[in-house]
């Protein structure tokens, strides 16, 4: 029987649905322009993210166990809630000097983030597969929302055909976990793992899941598909996709791998490390023979995967916490990296290639004084998020034994330093004649002084954001 | 016991000597005319053999996917409408919300003029 709490919980998911009908219907009834559905969005999105921070001290489980909704959850609603916010806002510039901003932008971005939100509080296998699909399906046609680019029609393709196989691989995973517990309630697995963790039927499943949501977040070695499909999507969808996405994807591994099966020292745990390694050496080295900033920062964000399941791994609340605090940071750094980007292509026939960034900081030193502290964030210099975020993670490794995982780490985001400081170099450092570029919009002015504001304070006050999503910590 | 079958073994009997006897009596009493487009597989319709490569319009694809989603609807209604009773008012607000979802869909899709060929 549904109740009155069962809809409290799933506040922050009737919003977003409705306010996606409400563009539907005025889209389809032609009232506004495109602009009318982007103020909708935005204003559905803002109301969201209230909803959730009402929910942030509230927990329970509702509608028949298929949905949890707790402070971690609330807290990932208002983070998703937000990168749809910088979303919409820098997206209309963006389209509209493409002759290609529509309204269907907006919806398709607000189901991704319901699909999204449902993963982060979903409480059944199944409802976590329905949230996946769901942002699954949007962020595909998003890939490609400009249908008449080949380079957009080849991300978005391959990006369905590889997505869809690691959606096969998810499923079947749930199933062979059903056929060893007998429920697809996440409580009801936590209760049997301690029985079944070494059953080979189980482990299997455990297998094919982590092959599915490694796919999802871009691990080695399931990350082929990201740099092909990060750099012919519309920019300001692949920023939507390596942030959104890849936190609502880390949030299911998190409470999968974490809060359901206590991974903490098992062989699983061992495998996630191995995973992460990959992903650290292999993003961050390969990242260095870049050319384009848009595919420099695909590699970036499968380093980035790597840093977060260096947290997964540890199987600890720490490693909980870190992997939250780390999304938190990656998301609001590279929101904001993908909007100068997005801004720079209009200024400069598209161009994404690093040397289009020659000497930026002649031209629009704000900009470039932006772009420079996001770099500097995501090489993990502090006092910036990425070097809070990198420091609760590999923590959390070091202290759940994975001391060799926190020194690949530590490593590899030395390397890192190179092609991040590198855009800072051709920025600073190199001399650029030509016309003077303007400033960009004012929507995308709010929308980096959010993200670079956020940026300085989740490096400056860690505690504060932690106690949001982990009032007990 | 096994008795009880015996009707229904008789009515298979009499369909399967019902479906052959009419076969044969058209086989030998109806008139043969043969011609090109008789003796072809589909009579008035597509060419049987033909190139596999062959481009198709995106249109097709379309009524493909409205109509698996209006098709899919009616899977929810007839449960319901089976147990509508038992599932009382909540059941019936429930549909109520899941059908209007359904009419804005359809409703953008129709003033998106997805349901014209042209």
């Amino acid at each position: 029987m549904l109740t009155y709490t069962d809809f409290l919980l799933a506040m922050p998911l009737f919003s977003l649905t409705v306010t996606v009908l409400l563009i539907i219907a005025t889209e389809a009834a032609r009232v506004g322009r495109a602009r009318f559905s982007q103020f909708l969005a935005i204003t559905g999105l803002l109301v969201t993210s209230l909803l959730a921070g009402l929910n942030l001290r509230e927990s329970g489980v509702a509608f028949q166990g298929m949905i949890a909704t707790d402070a971690a959850s609330s807290y990932l609603t208002i983070l998703l809630s937000l990168a749809g916010i910088v979303t919409a806002l820098v997206a209309r510039p963006y389209f509209e000097h493409r002759d290609a901003h529509r309204g269907e932008f907006y919806i398709l971005l607000l189901f991704a983030i319901i699909g999204m939100v449902l993963m982060a509080s979903a409480n059944d296998l199944i409802t976590l597969f329905l949230g996946i699909e769901l942002m699954s399906f949007c962020l595909y046609v998003l890939a490609g929302f400009e249908r008449t680019k080949d380079k957009q029609n080849e991300s978005a393709l391959k990006y369905f055909l590889l997505g869809a196989f690691a959606s096969a691989f998810l499923l079947y995973g749930i199933a062979l976990i059903y056929g060893s517990v007998g429920s697809t309630n996440l409580d009801a697995i936590a209760r049997a793992y301690a029985g079944i963790s070494n059953q080979p039927l189980f482990l299997l499943g455990t297998a094919m899941l982590i092959v599915g949501l490694g796919f999802k977040v871009a691990a080695v070695p399931f990350h082929m598909w990201a740099p092909d499909v990060y750099e012919g999507a519309p920019t300001v969808v692949t920023g939507f996709m390596a942030t959104a996405g890849k936190s609502a994807a880390f949030a299911a591994l998190a409470i999968v791998m974490i809060r359901t099966f206590d991974i903490g020292g098992s062989t699983t745990a061992d495998v996630l490390a191995l995973l992460a390694a990959a992903s650290m050496v292999l993003g961050n080295v390969v990242a260095i023979a870049q050319t384009n900033l848009k595919r420099m920062l695909a590699y970036s964000s499968v380093a980035h995967a790597g840093y977060l399941l260096a947290g997964v791994a540890a199987g600890t609340a720490e490693g909980f916490a870190g992997v939250f605090l780390y999304l938190t940071a990656y998301t609001v750094t590279t929101l904001g990296a993908f909007a100068v980007i997005g801004w720079h292509e209009r200024t400069n026939d598209e161009g994404t290639s690093l040397d289009d960034y020659v000497g930026l900081s002649q031209h629009q030193p704000v900009i470039a004084a932006v772009m420079a502290l996001y770099m500097f964030s995501l090489t993990g210099i502090p006092p910036f998020a990425g070097f809070i975020g990198k420091y609760y993670v590999f923590m959390a490794a070091v202290r759940a034994d994975l001391t060799w995982l926190a020194i690949v780490g530590v490593l590899t985001s030395a390397v890192s330093a190179f092609y991040y400081l590198r855009v800072i170099v051709m920025m600073y450092f190199r001399e650029r004649d030509g016309e003077h570029i303007p400033l960009p919009r004012i929507p995308v002015m709010i929308a980096l002084g959010i993200t670079a504001a956020l940026v300085i304070v989740v490096g400056v006050l860690p505690s504060t954001v932690l106690q949001l999503f982990m009032p007990a910590m | 016991m096994l008795e009880s079958y015996i009707p229904i073994f008789m009515m298979l009997a009499l369909g399967v000597a019902f479906a052959v006897a009419m076969g044969k009596i058209n086989e030998i009493v109806g008139p043969k005319r043969p011609s090109e487009e008789k003796l072809s597989t589909y009579e008035s319709g597509m060419e049987p053999v033909r190139t596999a490569r062959e481009r198709f319009s995106v249109k097709f694809y379309m009524v493909a996917m409205l109509f698996i989603i209006f098709d899919i609807e009616v899977v929810f209604l007839y449960p319901w409408a089976v147990s509508f009773r038992s599932l009382g008012i909540q059941g019936f607000v429930t549909m109520l919300i899941f059908l209007s979802i359904l009419l804005i869909g359809y409703y953008y899709v129709w003033r998106k003029g997805a349901l014209e060929w042209d």
